[in-house]
């Protein structure tokens, strides 16, 4: 780019990185202060004294919640579920997105298909309909009510059946010419170049696991089945009952923090996962933008 | 035909998990709807007696459902304004900034909270914008009063559309300027030899190459117009602030699931849908004129 040093550029330069410092800062400032908090004395906390450095530095509310049994228990769930989760949409749409990447004339009927997975991104039954579907098929209360309905996620299907697009299609025919049937080829020779793709809507998968808490409150009559989202849920409306139900060992520990570092240890710890990935996520998931739409 | 079929049967084979997945848990769903047509008894499941259009009339007569549609229009007006117009500014002014480096990181402090989950969101706002939260004490600094953000009617959907656009604006920040750096550089030498500054340049080459991405985004987030945000407002809300901030859906689940009037919830949720799916068909022919989109 052209370089233009007249005086009104520099002063622009110099508003526009303040403008963008105070906007950065506003998106991350938030997370600060929760972290001080959840290190934070009860004291200083209910004070209001808590900006963005822990006073009374302590690790009581991490003590706490990683002692408490329910804590653990609904992070097992989310583990669970994000691993099964994420194999099973994996597994479903690279099997439904290699036949769909296909020609008609290869797959008879692709054009049904194609609309059959389509109507389900423009028109659902709502809650109760599926509410109703998940309690018919025996499933609430079950880890795969929160797997099972979502097991194909149509719109990372069609990324993926994008990517297969753009492969050159010689590998395939010469395949086809040794005697590869099309599930031998989709194995041997589509996945290992799938991977980059797949590790996109795979991190789709995981993010979306991890991150769901309604179906979790709504198929779940029991609490202990709840994965660590739906867990947190409860935990913003009514902390101290929870805490008391779950915790009758360590009263003493409930005394010594309040409710606001209390909560703000364990939505740390419940961010912390995606916090750690964060890097990673963020090229795939613009990576995932750019495959998702063919421009005509 | 049949011929043809078994001589592909492989592929067609690999098409029946997800087919049968989608069926159960998307299709059968749609059954489900007839019983917003029904009195529903979950004694008699599906043989509930017939009633017509009763359930519609008598939600569409309830005084709080119109100022639901109201809430929801309203909400949601307001959130896809701020979601066009706020990443649009920051990525012009982040496209400003010549280094990289620091370009990509700010970049990446923005994008931030669009991974973590509302919950998570929840839990910290609720807390910064608590009595005792860092936005209040910061604005006792200038001696401003204690604002109830989340309690007080008048101020809470204020709330929801500010924090929503906050959360939200990273990601338009990334899809503006992966436009933005598809424009010819050329055409920035050729300005800066006719004498045009920066500021020309931005108005005479830079927005209008970049209009088309603003429209197919804002277009786009026009099929959600009926979503004003199920998870960012079920996590901050409270009665107190029902007749501002309830909007379809978190109607439908208290209607719906809490108080279990399941055909009255599935009438409200199926008279959405349909207005949805319009405006998602809409939005997506739109798209596709103005800007060239399609996903599939």
């Amino acid at each position: 780019m052209i370089q233009d040093k007249s005086l009104g550029r520099r002063l622009f330069q110099v508003i526009n990185y303040l403008i963008l410092i105070l906007t950065s800062l506003l998106c991350i400032l938030p997370f600060v202060n929760l972290l001080a908090v959840s290190f934070s004395g009860s004291a200083a906390v209910s004070a209001g004294d808590v900006v963005f450095w822990p006073i009374d530095f302590n690790t009581n509310a991490y003590e706490f919640a990683l002692k408490g049994g329910e804590f653990f228990q609904a992070l097992w769930v989310s583990v669970q579920r994000v691993i099964l989760g994420t194999l099973f949409n994996l597994i479903l749409m690279v099997l439904t997105a290699y036949p769909l990447s296909k020609t008609k004339t290869k797959v008879a009927g692709r054009g049904i298909y194609m609309g059959f997975f389509v109507i389900t991104m423009l028109f659902n039954g709502g809650i109760i309909p599926n509410y109703l579907i998940v309690v018919k098929t025996g499933l609430i209360d079950s880890l795969w009510s929160l797997i099972l309905p979502g097991a194909l996620p149509v719109f990372s299907m069609i990324i993926l059946m994008n990517f297969i697009r753009g492969l050159p299609e010689e590998i395939e025919e010469s395949a086809t010419i040794d005697g590869a049937s099309p599930l031998q080829i989709l194995i041997r020779i589509i996945l290992p170049l799938l991977k980059p793709a797949l590790a996109t809507v795979g991190l789709f998968s995981i993010v979306g696991h991890w991150n769901s808490w309604f179906d979790g409150i709504i198929y779940m009559n029991d609490t202990a089945n709840y994965p660590i989202q739906s867990y947190l849920q409860t935990l913003l409306l009514n902390f101290e009952q929870i805490m008391q139900r779950s915790n009758n060992d360590y009263t003493q520990l409930l005394a010594m923090m309040n409710v606001r570092t209390g909560r703000a240890a364990q939505l740390f710890l419940g961010a912390l996962p995606i916090l750690v990935v964060y890097p990673f996520l963020q090229k795939y998931f613009t990576t995932g933008l750019v495959l998702g739409s063919v421009k005509a | 035909m049949l011929n043809k079929i078994w001589r592909q049967r492989e592929f067609h084979f690999m098409l029946i998990p997800g087919v049968v997945l989608v069926f159960i848990f998307s299709y059968l769903p749609f059954y489900g709807l007839i019983i917003s047509f029904q009195d529903y008894n979950p004694g008699l499941g599906f043989n509930s007696p017939w009633v017509g259009m009763e359930n519609f009339e008598h939600v569409f007569h309830q005084p709080n459902f119109l100022r639901t549609i109201w809430n929801t229009l309203y909400m949601s007006v307001f959130k896809i304004i701020g979601g066009v117009i706020v990443p649009v500014i920051f990525a012009l002014l982040l496209n400003e900034v010549a280094r990289t480096f620091i370009k990509r990181t700010f970049q990446t402090l923005v994008y931030l909270p669009n991974f973590l989950s509302w919950v998570i969101m929840a839990g910290i706002m609720i807390d910064i914008l608590g009595s005792g939260g860092i936005v209040n004490s910061f604005l006792g600094l200038f001696g401003v009063a204690p604002i109830s953000f989340l309690g007080d009617p008048s101020i809470f959907p204020w709330s929801m559309i500010i924090t929503d656009v906050w959360k939200g604006f990273g990601f338009g920040t990334v899809v503006y300027l992966a436009a933005l750096a598809s424009i010819d550089p050329g055409l920035y030498e050729a300005a800066v030899i006719d004498g045009a500054k920066r500021w020309k340049q931005t108005l005479y080459i830079t927005l209008p190459l970049l209009t088309p991405t603003i429209v197919l985004m804002s277009v786009l987030s026009l099929s959600n117009v009926l979503n004003a945000g199920f998870d960012q407002i079920f996590n901050l809300y409270s009665p107190s602030v029902y007749e501002s901030g309830d909007i379809i859906d978190t109607y439908v689940y208290r209607l719906g699931i809490q108080q279990a009037q399941y055909s009255v919830g599935t009438a409200i949720g199926l008279f959405k849908s349909v207005v949805s799916c319009i405006m998602v068909t809409l939005s997506y022919f739109l798209a596709h004129r103005v800007a060239g989109y399609r996903i599939f």
